[in-house]
């Protein structure tokens, strides 16, 4: 791909290299941001509500005040990625404008767009989008995003979604690699992606950007589970500030997530947490309150 | 051959794991302590320089590793790891391991729109060097023992200091393995 001569693609994919093994935290405010700093977070993810609550409380999820936000980058020294609603270019400028790090194209917020995403090519700022399998994947990488999380089902506190996502993911990954040049054609159609970025994934048994997991991490195993499972990263959005001590689950979570294979180091993370977030039975919401499906 | 350690809390230490492969080298991934036993030279990566101080030190890895340098180890640090091997740090100000005499600023271009690849001289070899600089932070002044390796924009970005080696830049971020296999050289003079 011509992509990966181009210097403004480079550093976008730097900088989701450097996520890479981290914890990237939801927070709603400038008090929260420096507990998750704190805790050893290498990231935080600004929004209004977190997404338990936007799904209790409904209404229009938007893009977090710029105030808000702006508190939260002068409070800590790592990286500052916001929110903006699925399509929704505008916001997007608007976060530019603010100098944020990285955009979360979310399906957690409303969607402004129901057809079209943004065209992310067109920042200089990166972006990351969520996915569900690999051809809802390779079709954002297309648009532009530089990094690709699976979507879970926020808000839930419940891993299944994450673990299906990513094993869809890992496993249509692996299948396209034992597939034969001819087969790619009709492949990329079945996928609705674009046949070179198919390629593209074939020969390298990997996706070109990296490939994190969200949605539904609640404890410092749920974290250790989706990194075996073939995250590179992990980003918890209600499981922190949702539990009964916020400052230590964050970080039992960051040290369960660098030793994701050391059960021993994983299992001294999971002592003595408090409750954590309460979550929700997936197969209890009904099909027009789930948010994985915003998107295509 | 020698053996090197990557720190692995956080961060790129896949990218420098393959930047050794091409040499024709494996390593080791280092998370504790005792991961470091058996190696001649370590590599910081990039990544979160707070998040790997915090680990390093719930672990006994930021001792350990004082005492590796102590003992004659080399330690290679890019854009966050020469952030932690620093003598002094600001914006903000924060605790590192002392080990190569600059003073260094966090973030000194500014924030993400401000990474840029650039390609810039070294005295090391004819050709210029490609930069990828990310968040990077700014070498703001080095002590007498420090040599400047190369400089982009009239700061150094690539320094030594006996068996220290730090670049504010990620060489494992492009395809030429120059820096590593100087790091490997400086192993083999020791």
């Amino acid at each position: 791909m011509d992509l990966m001569n181009n210097n403004l693609w480079r550093v976008k994919v730097g900088l989701a290299e450097m996520l890479k093994g981290g914890v990237i935290m939801d927070v709603t405010n400038a008090e929260q941001a420096k507990i998750a700093e704190e805790a050893g977070a290498c990231s935080v993810m600004a929004l209004e509500r977190v997404p338990a609550d936007i799904r209790k409380e409904g209404g229009v999820a938007r893009m977090a005040a710029p105030r808000i936000i702006r508190e939260i980058m002068e409070a800590v020294s790592i990286p500052v990625m916001a929110k903006v609603r699925i399509g929704h270019f505008a916001e997007a400028q608007v976060l530019e404008a603010l100098e944020v790090d990285y955009i979360d194209e979310s399906e957690v917020l409303t969607p402004a767009d129901e057809e079209h995403h943004v065209w992310k090519h067109g920042f200089k700022v990166p972006f990351v989008c969520g996915a569900r399998n690999l051809g809802e994947a390779l079709r954002r990488i297309a648009e532009g995003a530089a990094m690709i999380r699976t979507k879970g089902e926020a808000g839930s506190g419940n891993i299944v979604e994450a673990v299906r996502h990513m094993r869809a993911i890992v496993g249509q990954i692996r299948r396209l690699t034992t597939l034969g040049e001819e087969e790619l054609v009709h492949e990329a159609k079945e996928l609705g992606a674009p046949f070179e970025l198919v390629s593209w994934v074939a020969r390298n048994g990997k996706l070109p950007v990296p490939n994190f997991s969200a949605g539904g991490i609640a404890t410092p195993a749920d974290a250790a589970l989706v990194m075996q499972l073939g995250a590179e990263a992990v980003f918890v959005g209600s499981g922190i500030f949702k539990s009964a001590d916020p400052a230590k689950r964050a970080r039992a979570i960051v040290r369960a997530t660098t030793h994701y294979k050391d059960a021993k180091i994983v299992l001294e993370a999971s002592e003595e947490l408090g409750e954590a977030m309460r979550g929700l039975d997936v197969r209890q919401i009904e099909e027009k309150d789930l948010l994985q499906t915003r998107g295509w | 051959m020698a053996r090197i350690g990557i720190v692995a809390i956080q961060g790129d230490y896949q990218a420098h794991a393959k930047g050794l492969e091409r040499l024709g080298l494996g390593c080791t991934f280092v998370r504790r302590p005792p991961d470091i036993d058996g190696t001649q030279g370590i590599i910081l990566p990039g990544g979160e320089s707070t998040t790997h101080l915090k680990i390093m030190k719930e672990e006994g890895l930021f001792d350990a590793l004082k005492e590796f340098a102590g003992r004659g180890g080399a330690l290679f640090g890019t854009c966050a790891g020469a952030i932690l091997l620093a003598r002094d740090v600001r914006g903000p100000r924060q605790e590192s391991l002392g080990l190569l005499d600059i003073s260094i600023l966090r973030n000194g271009y500014g924030r993400q729109l401000a990474s840029d690849v650039h390609t810039g001289p070294t005295k090391l070899r004819n050709e210029p060097l490609e930069m990828v600089f990310i968040r990077a932070p700014i070498i703001e002044s080095i002590g007498e023992k420090v040599e400047v390796l190369a400089e982009d924009g009239g700061h150094p970005v690539l320094v030594r200091q006996a068996n220290i080696l730090a670049s504010t830049f990620h060489p494992e971020l492009t395809a030429d393995p120059f820096v590593h296999q100087y790091f490997l050289n400086m192993l083999a003079q020791r």
